[in-house]
């Protein structure tokens, strides 16, 4: 009973506190479109080039842009990002921004920034919430078309890709980490282009996990047990690269005696592209502070933003690697 | 030695009398732990050359060998490594779970050890970088062996606490980047020839021929075994079940050191999240598909040999026979399950006592 009456005080005086946020909140908002904007942005972590780099724009942009960031390091964790979001919350932040560490679980956090009255942009990666309610955009690359753009370089290649001759382009895909999102779909956009060229056909197919030794170990493999292997498609730079010694290894040449196609352009990817040694490289953009931070002011204005904002996505030849490498960030 | 007489020898031993060289050859070796190992592996290989009949023709390659048998070998050597610092770990009743970490450690060391070089591509400076990885994994497997032998901590939990701290410390070390290097010196761990033979399966090797000396020949064997069969009763009588304990973590983690180096030399880089990881199941696996008891005392270390070498064609294997990705841990599940079983006296017996059944009858029918 004494607990049950403890329980009862505790929430109202929750729902108070709660009420009273969204109050606060909701009388400053109005003022806030002439001054300076605070965002609070919870990232994923620091586990690859990609995310500092993400990282990196984010923090230049917003400071080049006056808005006031408060920025968390989850540290691939999920209970961090949550805690970080509530802090914003309390904080009465303008406007929240994170890339989700995972898909599922971010209903409650994100009901109670909905009922302090404070927006939410999703980046790089989705939630996977029925009620699209609960944030106002999500930006991010989309990984179909990045496997369709991969794919349509071969059908534009056609002509010089069977490298041995045989009338046949035969490729060999090195997948992302089975399950994740870009490997499904990078692999889905990659292949239902190609199949408009009969010519074209994936003789093998097999994981990389994203990364060199996986990418090395599976190409060595795929090196020894298939005939005539033309091109290469790895699902990120990594493992195009751990491939690539595998290629050497195998007193072959890498873009000449097998052509390669992978995604990403991280610094790494975009020199071996320079060398020649990749053929094509489909941009996967973490630099997505100034998209960001216009869809921020947008938001906070009150004006309408689409509900899905995709990355603004290039890809590179050698000569365009060659041109961009010396201001390349990440 | 004196022969222990259980009635399983006692009829074994009666059985042999009548019968000639081959089916005494073939009772040793169902007897032998090692008879099933090897047996799968075998079978790997027979799957494989299925698919491909070409899957063990080997040729030469700019001077070296080269085919999937070189390439197994060369790739089962960081588990092979840490599998012999794991079998003699467990022999002691132990665990050690930090050894993905270590080796994480040991890559992020060495690459920015190398990267922060004046000289990047030295002989020297790989040396060096390697000298300075080995003993910080030296002193973080001293550090296992001082809260398990010391302070008396269960070592799964123990090594668990550097399993989940290692990949932070590592991430510290590289600042969270993929760290590259460019030393060909470094690279020739894992890439380097040596008499038309991967150096680092060399390398393993070697380690593991010291290591079975020093088990085997001297008594250093005899000791671990007493330690891991009862630490106190050992203690009583006169072993230094301490030194032992800090002895066999330190050895774990000089093993995960070299490891964590070829895996790192294999793509020139320390990748904090992804060097080594999952190798500490790998390396039990292996440990326990050689036969070693994982509630100590016996131990084997021809048996991790062979289950490093099964562990490595099996990962091959689904590379060259197509395994859809989907598929993947559910076949090597199936595999290593089927060992499993091979190896469980229970299902053994049940196989015997079919066998049995059946010359019985024979028996009678002549």
């Amino acid at each position: 009973m004494v607990a049950n009456k403890f329980l009862v005080a505790a929430s109202a005086i929750v729902l108070g506190s709660v009420a009273l946020t969204g109050c606060g909140n909701s009388g400053s908002s109005g003022s806030k479109s002439g001054g300076t904007i605070t965002m609070g942005f919870a990232q994923v972590g620091a586990e690859s080039g990609w995310r500092t780099a993400n990282t990196k724009s984010i923090q230049e942009t917003a400071k080049k842009d006056g808005i006031k960031l408060k920025f968390s390091d989850a540290q691939q964790k999920q209970e961090n990002q949550i805690k970080a979001i509530r802090s914003y919350i309390q904080q009465k932040v303008d406007v929240i921004a994170f890339s989700p560490v995972v898909e599922t679980g971010w209903d409650a956090v994100l009901q109670e920034a909905k009922r302090a009255h404070i927006p939410v942009i999703l980046t790089d990666r989705a939630v996977d919430s029925k009620d699209t309610s609960l944030y106002k955009t999500f930006l991010g690359s989309d990984f179909v078309k990045e496997g369709q753009k991969a794919g349509q370089w071969l059908l534009d290649n056609a002509s010089t890709s069977d490298v041995n001759g045989d009338g046949k382009i035969n490729v060999v895909e090195i997948e992302g980490t089975t399950g994740a999102a870009p490997a499904i779909d990078r692999k889905k956009g990659f292949e239902d282009t190609i199949a408009s060229d009969s010519k074209i056909k994936v003789i093998a197919s097999q994981t990389g996990d994203f990364t060199r030794d996986g990418g090395k170990q599976v190409m060595e493999a795929f090196l020894k047990s298939q005939k005539g292997i033309d091109v290469l498609f790895a699902h990120n730079d990594d493992e195009g690269l751990g491939a690539i010694e595998a290629i050497k290894a195998a007193g072959l040449t890498p873009g000449k005696d097998i052509k390669i196609i992978t995604i990403d352009a991280t610094h790494d990817g975009m020199t071996a592209l320079s060398q020649g040694e990749i053929n094509y490289i489909v941009e996967c953009n973490p630099l997505l502070g100034p998209q960001l931070m216009d869809l921020a002011k947008k938001v906070v204005d009150g004006k309408s933003v689409p509900q899905r904002v995709v990355t603004e996505e290039t890809a590179f030849d050698q000569a365009q690697a060659t041109a961009a490498l010396p201001t390349r960030q990440y | 030695m004196p022969e222990t007489l259980t009635p399983e020898r006692q009829e074994a031993t009666a059985s042999h009398a009548g019968a000639g060289p081959a089916a005494r050859l073939a009772a040793r070796l169902s007897g032998s732990t090692l008879v099933w190992p090897v047996l799968a592996l075998a079978a790997l290989v027979v799957v494989n050359l299925v698919v491909h009949p070409d899957f063990l023709s080997v040729r030469v390659q700019d001077g070296d060998l080269y085919g999937n048998v070189i390439d197994i070998l060369r790739n089962a050597a960081p588990v092979l490594l840490i599998g012999l610092g794991m079998t003699l770990v467990i022999a002691t009743r132990g665990i050690d779970l930090s050894v993905g970490a270590v080796a994480a450690i040991a890559g992020a060391v060495a690459c920015v050890s190398i990267t922060g070089s004046s000289h990047e591509s030295a002989l020297s400076t790989a040396v060096v970088a390697s000298s300075l990885a080995l003993a910080t994994c030296i002193a973080l497997g001293l550090w296992n062996g001082f809260l398990v032998a010391v302070l008396g901590i269960q070592p799964i939990i123990a090594t668990l606490v550097l399993m989940t701290a290692g990949r932070g410390i590592a991430m510290l070390i590289t600042g969270g980047q993929i760290t590259l290097v460019h030393n060909t010196h470094f690279d020739f761990l894992s890439s380097g020839f040596v008499l038309a033979l991967p150096f680092a399966i060399l390398l393993a090797l070697a380690l593991f021929a010291i290591t079975g000396l020093l088990a085997r020949r001297t008594a250093l064997g005899m000791l671990i075994e007493a330690v891991g069969i009862n630490p106190e009763a050992s203690r009583l009588a006169g072993v230094r079940a301490r030194t032992i304990l800090w002895t066999v973590y330190a050895f774990s983690g000089l093993c995960a050191g070299l490891a964590g180096l070829m895996i790192s030399a294999n793509t020139s880089a320390a990748d904090a999240n992804n060097n080594g990881l999952w190798i500490e199941l790998d390396a039990i696996l292996a440990v326990v598909i050689g036969g070693t008891s994982l509630a100590g005392g016996r131990f084997s270390l021809v048996g991790t040999l062979v289950g490093a070498l099964f562990i490595q064609t099996l990962k091959t294997t689904i590379n060259v026979i197509g395994i859809p990705s989907e598929m993947n841990y559910l076949f090597k599940a199936i595999a290593v399950v089927a060992v499993c079983l091979l190896q469980s006296p229970k299902a053994r017996a049940l196989l015997t006592v079919r066998r049995r059944a059946r010359v019985g009858t024979k028996a009678v029918a002549a």
